[in-house]
């Protein structure tokens, strides 16, 4: 026999979103106090799959490092691979050839795309609409190709060597990429903005849901289309040039309306901002060898090391402490998802329970980069 | 004055009797750099190290650190703690920055007893402070003094040890 629940009215009670649920997209836990559908506070909870990398660093050599580095974030892995080679690349004072820096950008930005249409399709997937995520899977899948045929891998990519990358990419690749740019773009306006963009219940859902405010954003360290959905105009890739981003004429999308409506532009207008990158890469992509000198053993001098990259969630640190021997002394991964998420607490008191799950959905979670 | 300069008048003012500004050594030996040097401000070479100036401060001055930062503008991007096992030191690294063109990072270390790690807690300045030093706590066993939850954030409730201490054998 059940008994009824009888809640006073002003009792609150506790309702345990995850560790595993479909919504948060991974083992997150949100332990949420609840008065009815609102909520009054919400705490996430971490460290369901905490590998401690950072321990992994200090245990190995520097370029036994790399593969874990496309294990944090896997959707976006190879800007994590570009993150270690650069910070490392600092510290030892590798130079890497023109062609190398070239084709890393050009990978790295198609795996963004490949990001922000899996983001877009979980996200609608989670507002409760499935045919998006056909089309983005569809799209998602030539780029997935693309980047097998260089890489070798399909998601957690280790391509990138300190002084270069391990392969050319080949005239294949190069018409497949031209392939794509301009299927991406056929596709976009009718099947992503038409169908979905101008799709009432998607605006009804996600607009003005989910206000970040542009301080809150400086408070919590927020990055990434996060804090550009929030009127900042801060994009690593712009503010604090690295690899080849200075040679390409391209735009950062700031939208000043806060909610998940602005994160969700930030995201679309940044797929044609990548395509943009890569045609004037591969427009341009210079001749010559794709790796630079580098001594196989690496023993950079002791000293403190930054390096942030722009990944699809924002921007990836590492602060690297050499004591000049052949393992990293202490290797701190700062990512991007660990600051924007430290966030939700806060935003989400006060909100339906349905509304946190959508501005949650706009934040663009990937666990396994939170836990490290 | 761009905002470098700026910052770096307003850190050097915190260590009035030491408030020469330091030129960058240059380390030979590898070992000198990492070596505790005089509190103050340092300017480094940004294209070399990542970062703009490197403040070596006391314990007691992380929080007066963190709030000359929040007033210009900055953010705390991330807290690090490096266990120097040899010199019987912790030492805790906050890296802070920018979200606008003027970009400015700003390393502030800050060395600590191994053997009973305590410093003040910044969450009063920033509330990024709270996971990163909950963070800080679960790897070193670092004691953020009036931190409002200093508990586990990556490794489970029930941990006993502090796995990135050197001498942490799993």
């Amino acid at each position: 026999m059940t008994v009824p629940v009888n809640l006073r009215h002003d009792e609150t009670f506790v309702l345990n979103l995850g560790p595993q649920h479909p919504a948060t997209h991974g083992v997150l836990r949100v332990k949420l106090t609840m008065d009815g559908e609102y909520i009054v506070k919400a705490e996430p909870v971490l460290g369901y799959v905490h590998r401690m990398h950072e321990k992994m660093a200090e245990a190995g050599t520097f370029a036994q490092f790399m593969p874990n580095t496309a294990r944090m974030d896997y959707l976006h892995a190879l800007a994590f691979n570009h993150g270690w080679a650069l910070v490392v690349e600092k510290a030892a004072g590798i130079e890497v050839p023109e062609r190398a820096e070239y084709i890393r950008v050009i990978t790295v930005e198609l795996n963004r795309i490949a990001s922000h249409l899996l983001w877009w399709a979980a996200f609608l997937l989670d507002l409760g609409g499935f045919t998006p995520l056909l089309y983005a899977f569809d799209d998602r899948e030539k780029i997935i190709d693309l980047l097998e045929r260089v890489t070798g891998s399909r998601l957690t990519y280790c391509y990138m060597r300190f002084g270069g990358v391990c392969n050319d990419i080949d005239d294949e690749f190069i018409s497949g990429t031209r392939a794509f740019i301009k299927r991406l773009r056929s596709r976009m306006p009718r099947l992503y903005h038409d169908l979905v963009t101008h799709n009432i219940i998607l605006i009804k859902r996600i607009k003005d849901i989910g206000i970040v405010s542009k301080e809150q954003c400086r408070r919590y360290g927020a990055t990434g289309p996060v804090c550009r959905g929030s009127g900042i105009n801060y994009d690593i890739r712009k503010n604090e040039p690295y690899s080849v981003y200075p040679e390409f004429d391209f735009d950062v999308p700031v939208f000043d309306e806060c909610d998940s409506m602005a994160r969700y532009m930030v995201r679309m207008h940044e797929m044609e901002q990548s395509l943009r990158i890569i045609e004037q890469a591969l427009d341009k992509l210079p001749d010559g060898p794709v790796m630079g000198k580098a001594p196989k053993m690496l023993k950079p001098e002791a000293g403190y090391y930054y390096s942030a990259v722009e990944t699809a969630r924002g921007s990836f640190g590492h602060r690297l402490v050499c004591d000049g021997g052949k393992n990293p002394y202490k290797v701190k991964l700062r990512s991007p998802t660990f600051s924007n998420l430290s966030l939700f607490g806060e935003v989400a008191e006060g909100m339906l329970l349905a509304d946190a799950l959508a501005f949650m959905g706009s934040l663009d979670l990937v666990i396994p980069e939170i836990d490290r | 004055m761009d905002i470098l300069e700026e910052t770096r008048v307003r850190l050097a003012e915190l260590f009035s009797e030491t408030s020469t500004v330091e030129t960058p050594v240059a380390d030979e030996t590898g070992q000198e750099e990492v070596a505790p040097r005089k509190p103050g401000v340092m300017v480094l070479d940004s294209a070399r190290t990542g970062a703009h100036l490197d403040v070596l401060c006391s314990p007691d001055q992380v929080v007066d650190v963190a709030q000359i930062m929040d007033g210009n503008g900055f953010f705390l991007e991330a807290i690090s703690g490096v266990d120097w096992i040899d010199k019987q030191q912790l030492e805790v690294i906050y890296d802070y920055t920018r979200q606008d063109e003027q970009n400015c990072r700003v390393m502030t270390r800050t060395f600590i007893s191994r053997t009973e790690p305590a410093l003040p807690t910044l969450t009063g300045v920033f509330p990024a402070a709270d996971w990163h030093e909950r963070e800080t706590f679960d790897f070193y066993g670092v004691h953020f003094q009036n931190h409002p939850n200093l508990i586990r954030i990556l490794l489970p409730e029930d941990a006993d040890f502090h796995p990135l201490l050197k001498d942490f054998m799993p």
